[in-house]
C-alpha cells in the first residue's frame, strides 16, 4: 500500500496534534503518562506515514538502523540511573544534532545528484548543518562535564569572546558562500567550523550552570529539527522543531530567572570560582569562622518532637545518592506524627526538575514536594529545616548583601525555620564561591559528613527509640 | 505565496503553540519535559528515512542516511522509554 501525498500530509497533521497533546499532558503528574503515550503514537504515525509514502523505496538500511537504534535506546533507557539523567539527556541531544547534520548532507548529495539544488535550499541546508553541528559538539562537551570526563570548571582564556565571534562570523560567511555557489569546500569548512563553535561556546560554562545549558541545547535540538523541516519542505518537522525549540527556550528563561541572571550572563559570563577552601578538617575551619557544628543526635533530638520538618535537597543529595535514605527518614518521622515536606529550588541539581525525579524515584509522593513560591511562606512555621546538599539556593546574602554576586536571586527561606541543620561535607562555599550567611545564623548548625551516611545515622537514631 | 513562505507561516504559528503549551507544564515535571521533547525531536528520523529510502540515493547519501536513522532511533526509543520510566515513578500519597 502506498500513501498519496495528501493522505501522508493528513497523517502528519494527526501526528503533530498528538505531540501537542503529549506536551499538554505534562501539565500535571496525573495526566503525564497518557501524554507520553500520545507522543509515542504520534511518532509511530509519523514514521509509518513516511515509510508508506512514495519517496521511500529501499528499506534495507532503514530497518537495520531502526532496529539497532531501538536496541541501543531501549537499553540506555532501562539501565540509566536517575542521578545520571542529565548526562543521558545531553547524549540524546547530541544525537539529534548529529542526525540533523547527516540528513542535511545526505539531502545535499541526493539533490546534487538530481540537479535540484537552488540557493534557498542550500541556505536552509546551511542553517540545518550549523545548528545541528553546534548542538552536537556542544552536547558532547556538556556530557563530558556532567560525566566528569572533562573538568566541570569554566575554561576561560583571554580573547575567548573575540575568538567565538570570529568563528561564528566565518561559519556564517561560509554558509552564505555555499548557498550562493554550492561549493563543496565551503560546505565542508562550514561544517567543521560549526563543530568547533559548539565546543568553544560550551567549554567556558561551569558545571553548576548546567540547568541552563541543558535547556539551551534542548532548544537547539528543536531548532535543528525545524531547519531540517525547511530543507525537506516537511511541515511536521517544522511544527515539532518549533515546539521543542520553544520548550527549551522557555526552560532556559525559567532557569535564568531563578538565578537572577540573564542568558547572556550565563553564556558569556562564566561565573563560579569552584573550589573555595581546602577539604581539611571541616570542623576546625567551621569553628574558626564562628560556625556551630552539631552531631546527628542533636538534629534527631529536634526533629523527633517537631510538628513540621522541611527538607531542602540539592545537587549534593544526587552526588551521594541519598534520596532513598531521605525517604526512610521521612517515613520514620511520619510514623512519629511529624509532617515532612520538600522544598525545591528551580535550579537545584544539574537539570530542570532534577530533584523532583530523584525524590520520585525514592517513592516520595509528589504532593509532599513543593516549589519555591509555594513553600516559602511555610518555613516560618517549620520546626526544623534540613538542608541536604544545597547551598547557594538558601543563602540570605541573595536578599541582604547588595555586593554579593548572587544578590537578587530568589532563595528558599530556610533560615526562617526554628532550627536549621546543614548537611555538608566541608566548609566549601557553593558554586558561586560566595560564603553562605546562613551558616552564621544563631539557629543554624552544620552536620559534617557524607549526606547519605548522615541521614542513615539519623534513621538509626530514630529507630533506636526516644529519649 | 512561495512554499518557503508557507513553511515559515507554519513555523511561526507553531512557535506560538509551543509558547502557550510549555508555560502550562508543571515545574516538577521539567526533567520529563526535557526527556519527552528530546524524544519528540527524534522526529528528524522522518528526514533520515527520506534521505535513506530514496531509490536513486548514492552510497554516500545512503550511509549518511543510515547513521542518521540509527541516531534518531536511539533518541526516539530511548527518549520515550526513559520518559515513561520517570513518569511511572511520580506517585500521589497513598490514602
Amino acid at each position: 500500500m502506498e500513501l498519496s501525498v495528501n493522505s501522508q500530509a493528513l497523517a502528519y497533521l494527526a501526528s503533530a496534534i498528538l505531540f501537542i497533546f503529549a506536551l499538554k499532558g505534562l501539565t500535571h503528574p496525573a495526566t503525564a503518562r497518557r501524554g507520553n503515550m500520545y507522543g509515542m503514537l504520534g511518532m509511530a504515525i509519523a514514521i509509518g506515514a513516511t515509510l508508506m509514502g512514495a519517496e521511500v523505496q529501499s528499506y534495507g538500511f532503514i530497518i537495520a538502523g531502526v532496529l539497532a537504534g531501538a536496541v541501543i535506546g531501549g537499553i540506555l533507557a532501562a539501565r540509566i540511573q536517575m542521578t545520571a539523567m542529565p548526562q543521558l539527556v545531553a547524549a540524546l541531544h547530541s544525537f539529534v544534532g548529529m542526525a540533523a547534520v547527516l540528513v542535511a548532507i545526505g539531502t545535499f548529495l541526493n539533490k546534487a545528484a538530481a540537479n535540484a539544488l537552488n540557493p534557498v535550499l542550500m541556505g536552509e541546508l546551511s542553517a540545518g548543518i550549523i545548528i545541528g553541528a553546534i548542538t552536537f559538539t556542544g552536547s558532547v562537551i556538556a556530557f563530558g562535564k556532567l560525566q566528569g570526563l572533562i573538568s566541570g570548571q569554566p575554561v576561560k582564556f583571554a580573547g575567548q569572546h573575540a575568538l567565538n565571534a570570529a568563528i561564528a562570523l566565518a561559519t556564517l560567511a561560509l554558509g552564505v558562500h555555499f548557498a550562493l555557489t554550492g561549493s563543496g569546500w565551503s560546505l565542508t569548512l562550514m561544517t567543521l567550523l560549526a563543530f568547533v563553535l559548539g565546543v568553544t561556546l560550551i567549554i567556558p560554562i561551569g558545571g553548576a550552570d548546567m540547568p541552563v545549558i541543558i535547556s539551551m541545547l534542548n532548544s537547539y535540538s528543536g531548532w535543528a529539527a525545524a531547519a531540517t523541516g525547511f530543507t525537506l519542505g516537511n511541515n511536521l518537522l517544522i511544527i515539532v522543531g518549533a515546539l521543542v525549540g520553544f520548550s527549551g527556550a522557555i526552560l532556559s528563561f525559567i532557569m535564568c530567572k531563578a538565578m537572577n541572571r540573564s542568558i547572556f550572563n550565563v553564556v558569556f559570563g562564566g561565573f563560579g570560582s569552584g573550589d573555595g577552601g581546602g577539604g581539611d578538617s571541616a570542623g576546625a575551619q567551621a569553628a574558626a569562622k564562628g560556625v556551630k557544628s552539631a552531631s546527628v543526635e542533636d538534629a534527631v533530638y529536634w526533629m523527633e518532637d517537631a510538628n513540621k520538618v522541611i527538607i531542602v535537597p540539592g545537587y549534593g543529595m544526587a552526588v551521594s545518592q541519598a534520596q532513598h535514605s531521605v525517604k526512610e527518614l521521612m517515613e520514620l518521622l511520619n510514623a512519629r506524627g511529624v509532617e515532612v515536606k520538600f522544598a525545591i529550588h528551580p535550579v537545584a541539581g544539574r537539570m530542570p526538575g532534577h530533584m523532583n525525579v530523584l525524590l520520585a524515584e525514592a517513592d516520595i509522593p509528589y504532593d509532599a514536594v513543593q516549589e519555591m513560591d509555594e513553600i516559602n511562606p511555610e518555613f516560618a512555621t517549620a520546626d526544623v529545616c534540613l538542608v541536604v546538599g544545597a547551598n547557594d539556593v538558601v543563602n540570605p546574602a541573595a536578599k541582604t548583601d547588595k555586593s554579593s554576586p548572587i544578590y537578587g536571586m530568589p532563595i528558599l527561606e530556610a533560615g526562617k525555620a526554628r532550627q536549621v541543620y546543614f548537611l555538608k561535607r566541608s566548609m566549601r562555599p557553593g558554586y558561586s564561591g560566595v560564603d553562605n550567611l546562613l551558616f552564621y545564623q544563631d539557629n543554624t548548625s552544620l552536620v559534617f559528613g557524607d549526606a547519605k551516611d548522615t541521614i542513615e545515622g539519623m534513621c538509626t537514631a530514630l529507630k533506636g527509640g526516644g529519649h | 505565496m512561495s512554499e518557503t513562505l508557507l513553511a515559515f507561516y507554519v513555523f511561526v504559528l507553531s512557535c506560538f503553540i509551543g509558547y502557550y503549551v510549555i508555560w502550562g507544564v508543571t515545574p516538577s515535571l521539567h526533567t520529563p519535559l526535557v526527556a519527552l521533547t528530546n524524544a519528540i525531536s527524534g522526529i528528524v528520523i522522518v528526514g533520515a528515512l527520506l534521505v535513506t529510502g530514496l531509490e536513486s540515493a548514492g552510497t554516500a547519501a545512503e550511509l549518511m542516511g543510515f547513521l542518521a536513522v540509527l541516531l534518531a532511533s536511539i533518541n526516539v526509543f530511548g527518549g520515550f522509554l526513559v520518559t515513561h520510566r520517570m513518569l511511572s515513578m511520580f506517585k500521589k500519597k497513598a490514602k
